[in-house]
């Protein structure tokens, strides 16, 4: 109703950017979106090495069961015993692998680095909502991720039972053998859940109230799009990941009983509430990475994305849908049919939206003037690997198919297509295109080109293998395969899978240097290297503190690809002013606006 | 907008964005609230699996728990949900004082500073009795993990298995325990922040009917806690 209660905050922090800041302020206790963005960047990435070498040694253990790991020598006897993995160790190493590849690497480099980044300068405006709660965020979610990493370094071992943490083995000490470990993971879990509530309430608040004039809803990027639902889905999913693990908590500190059996609990009731958290989990990890590749897709294809509302609408239609199908993990936990068979129809529908996604994709690409540079190459990547992940994905929706390959490596061939095919490709296509804006150069295109194409041959050479043995029955955490008969036969391909997520782990050592070594020595980047119109390339690179002097306005949608209006360009940003466009009115000040 | 160059070619001009219509704080503070109905779902939803989920039933209401001294408590929680509604009018009505000297008014036509601290007062109040009934609860036998050995409730237990659910008492005891007590670190939370407006804002008279956001805000976060322990006593202590 007043002027006063409508100032935006955002004319603070702009204020803000002319006082002089100290390193500490400007660098480390940071409130600038795009600080803590790049902040998340090194941390997750950090935490994705970590992921990284966990994976390793669990690739070591099943393609080479029983022989000496090199390098094993340094760990301490509770996890090797003459160089060889424990099978305590070997249930600590999948459990850590799978923890901190989704909460603390995927996770925060989509939504910690890119929601960050990305949604102010996308939507043309000066910082977050709330840049002190942001700062909070990223200091919560870093404290998380060193919980969980203090894990290994108390007396029994990290935290076991695998990432899903199924009771009763999590609530009890004397069934999991770890009583630290456990408990830190459930208090790093609710650590990072507040840690993500916050991040995601500045998301929402940002994209709703503090969009540029003229950024109208369907002129917002499907990046932005994909980061607005993801942060709703946060919002309503990780509350009850934090209740659970509270609950599981206290089932290890003081002595309720939630989740135990024995004394009344129920173990099924934490699958519950962590696969309803959990697959709107799923979603929160690919559905910004399907929004960035929809940007970089229609950027290597100039031309404009095909069925942009279509797309809107499929995100949210996956969002929604995400929230009814958690029972799909539970078919073999003992479930009346009729609900799995509910399950199974809903999480069937699911890939309607993610086939519009896909047909949309490749709508795009189709007669486009391609342009193959490192982000497309990566974005083309996604959208291959992500169609067989989701084709796997209606493999386990199908009740009776779902039945025999439950719990197999088949599982963790379809969770991989999705994480790594999907959104870690995203982020390789993510990382260079959006490289310039955070620091002013390029990556080399040469060493990613050779990046992209050895990660595509040796990740298909990992994953793919594991369909085939998870179909011929080898188990999802199995500590040793050849102890099974049937097993046996197929060791040769554990093995080629092993020497294949060797390479794999190798040629990421391409990607890392080449983001090293680009911080300092890369080309400098033109202003908007990669032709594109987004309203963030209408600043300088890197950007500076506080965006823009003046908010900007914005003249049209995000994807003017080859527009005949752009003259001899063939794009046309939304933050250019033809002669034909007016400026947006300036926003009414609603009634009632308490 | 002036635009005496106007011509038919030019495009229609595209409104600017009104957001939500209200202002980032309070947006804000709605997500976050839906954020927080989503966690005590996660306690509140696990509480009737596992009540109704039991063999045998649970205690009798009362059995246990002291209903007419948590009643009491409701009606301070209510009654500091009153008296923030009445700190919020009287800031927008521009009433920054504690309390008017004037012959004839009343304490309905006190200020800011006096509905605020009734508010802290009722909140901590609510507080204090809950800390004080876990304090006789535990005292009577009844513990997160059950009904303590050698109790006076063991023994009521022992001589009356149905009143007491003797069968159910460690679920009993951790569902209320976890509830009640989110349900209070929430209010302590939210007294907390009422105590630093207070001593940073309303005493110094930073609130005026043009700008009163921090109350309002906090009125949203105070009155949903409200609307949580309605829900929770009735689920807990009265069925």
């Amino acid at each position: 109703m007043t002027s006063v209660a409508h100032a935006k905050p955002a004319g603070g922090a702009h204020d803000a950017h002319h006082a002089p800041m100290s390193f500490w302020r400007k660098y480390i206790f940071s409130t600038d979106h795009k600080i803590i963005g790049i902040q998340f960047l090194f941390v997750s990435l950090f935490f994705l090495l970590v992921g990284g070498l966990l994976a390793m040694q669990i690739r070591w253990q099943l393609g080479f069961p029983g022989k000496p790991m090199p390098g094993g020598g340094i760990l301490p006897e509770s996890m090797v015993s003459g160089g060889v993995i424990l099978p305590e160790y070997y249930i600590q190493l999948v459990t850590m692998h799978g923890t901190f590849m989704v909460f603390f690497a995927i996770m925060p480099l989509l939504v910690g680095v890119y929601a960050n980044f990305l949604i102010p300068l996308k939507i043309g405006t000066h910082d977050m909502a709330f840049p002190r709660i942001n700062m909070w965020s990223f200091w919560l979610a870093l404290l998380a991720g060193l919980i969980m990493l203090a894990g290994f370094f108390v007396p029994d071992g990290a935290a076991r039972c695998g990432w899903t943490m199924y009771a009763p083995c999590s609530a009890r000490p004397d069934l999991s053998g770890a009583t630290y470990s456990q408990q830190l993971w459930s208090i790093s879990i609710v650590v990072l859940g507040l840690s993500s509530v916050m991040g995601s309430v500045n998301y929402i608040t940002t994209i709703i109230n503090h969009r540029a004039p003229g950024m109208t809803w369907f002129r917002m990027p499907l990046s932005v799009w994909a980061l607005f639902i993801t942060a709703i889905l946060a919002v309503l999913a990780l509350p009850v990941l934090q209740g659970a693990a509270i609950m599981l908590l206290f089932d290890q500190t003081i002595g309720t009983h939630f989740f135990d059996p024995g004394a009344g609990g129920q173990p099924l009731l934490w699958q519950h509430l962590f696969w309803f958290f959990g697959h709107p989990e799923v979603y929160i990890l690919i559905l910004p990475a399907m929004g960035m590749v929809s940007d970089i897709i229609a950027n290597g294809s100039r031309k404009p994305i095909f069925g942009y509302h279509s797309m809107v609408f499929a995100i949210i239609g996956i969002a929604f849908l995400g929230w009814i199908v958690w029972g799909h993990h539970m078919f073999m936990s003992g479930m009346n049919p009729t609900l799995g068979s509910t399950f199974m129809v809903s999480t069937l529908l699911i890939a309607v939206p993610s086939a519009v996604k896909v047909f949309n994709w490749m709508g795009t690409m189709w007669r486009g003037n391609l342009r193959f540079h490192v982000p497309m190459l990566n974005a083309i990547g996604f959208v291959s690997m992500f169609t067989i992940g989701g084709l796997s994905g209606i493999f386990m929706a199908a009740t009776p198919v779902d039945i025999p390959i439950h719990d197999t490596q088949f599982i963790v061939a379809h969770l991989h297509y999705v994480l790594f095919g999907g959104s870690l490709f995203a982020l390789f296509a993510a990382i260079p295109y959006w490289y310039p804006k955070m620091f002013g150069r390029m990556m080399s295109e040469r060493i990613g080109k050779l990046h992209f194409f050895l990660t595509f041959i040796f990740y298909n050479m990992t994953f793919f293998p594991m369909h085939i043995i998870g179909m011929g029955g080898q188990m999802r955490r199995i500590y040793d395969p050849t102890i099974y008969d049937f097993l046996k036969p197929q060791q040769p391909i554990n093995e080629f899978i092993s020497y294949s997520a060797f390479a794999l782990f190798a040629v990421q050592i391409l990607f890392a240097f080449n983001f090293l070594w680009s911080l300092k020595f890369g080309k400098k980047a033109p202003q908007n290297p990669w032709e594109d119109n987004g309203m963030e390339w209408s600043l300088p690179n890197p950007a500076p503190h506080g965006n823009w002097d003046k908010t900007p306005n914005v003249y049209r949608g995000p994807y003017e690809f080859s527009a005949p209006e752009a003259g001899d360009k063939d794009y046309l940003p939304q933050y250019v002013k033809l002669p034909t466009d007016r400026d947006p009115i300036p926003a009414p000040l609603s009634a009632g606006g308490h | 907008m002036q635009t005496t160059t106007m011509t038919d070619a030019m495009r229609p001009p595209v409104p600017a964005e009104p957001g939500a219509g209200v202002y980032s704080n309070k947006l804000g503070m709605w997500v976050f609230l839906a954020s927080d109905v989503m966690f005590f779902t996660a306690l509140i939803g696990s509480y009737i699996v596992l009540r109704f989920g039991m063999a045998t039933s649970w205690a009798r209401p009362g059995a246990v728990l002291n209903v007419p001294l948590t009643g009491l408590n409701t009606f301070l929680l209510i009654c500091s949900s009153v008296s923030m509604v009445k700190a919020y009018a009287a800031i927008a009505d521009g009433k920054k004082y504690f309390l008017r000297k004037v012959p004839g008014k009343t304490l309905q036509d006190g200020g800011l500073k006096f509905w605020m601290l009734i508010t802290i007062i009722c909140g901590a109040g609510f507080v204090g009795v809950q800390v004080f009934e876990y304090i006789k609860l535990v005292g009577h036998g009844f513990t997160p993990t059950g009904y303590r050995e050698g109790s006076v409730l063991a023994e009521h237990a022992l001589a009356d298995p149905v009143k007491y659910g003797a069968g159910v008492a460690g679920m009993y005891g951790s569902t209320f325990f976890t509830m009640t007590g989110f349900h209070g670190f929430h209010v302590t939370c939210g007294v907390i922040s009422m105590l630093y407006l207070y001593f940073t804002k309303v005493l110094p008279e930073k609130y005026s009917p043009q700008d009163y956001r921090g109350i309002e805000v906090i009125g949203l976060y105070w009155h949903f806690v409200d609307l949580v322990w309605i829900i929770l006593f009735t689920i807990v202590y009265l069925i």
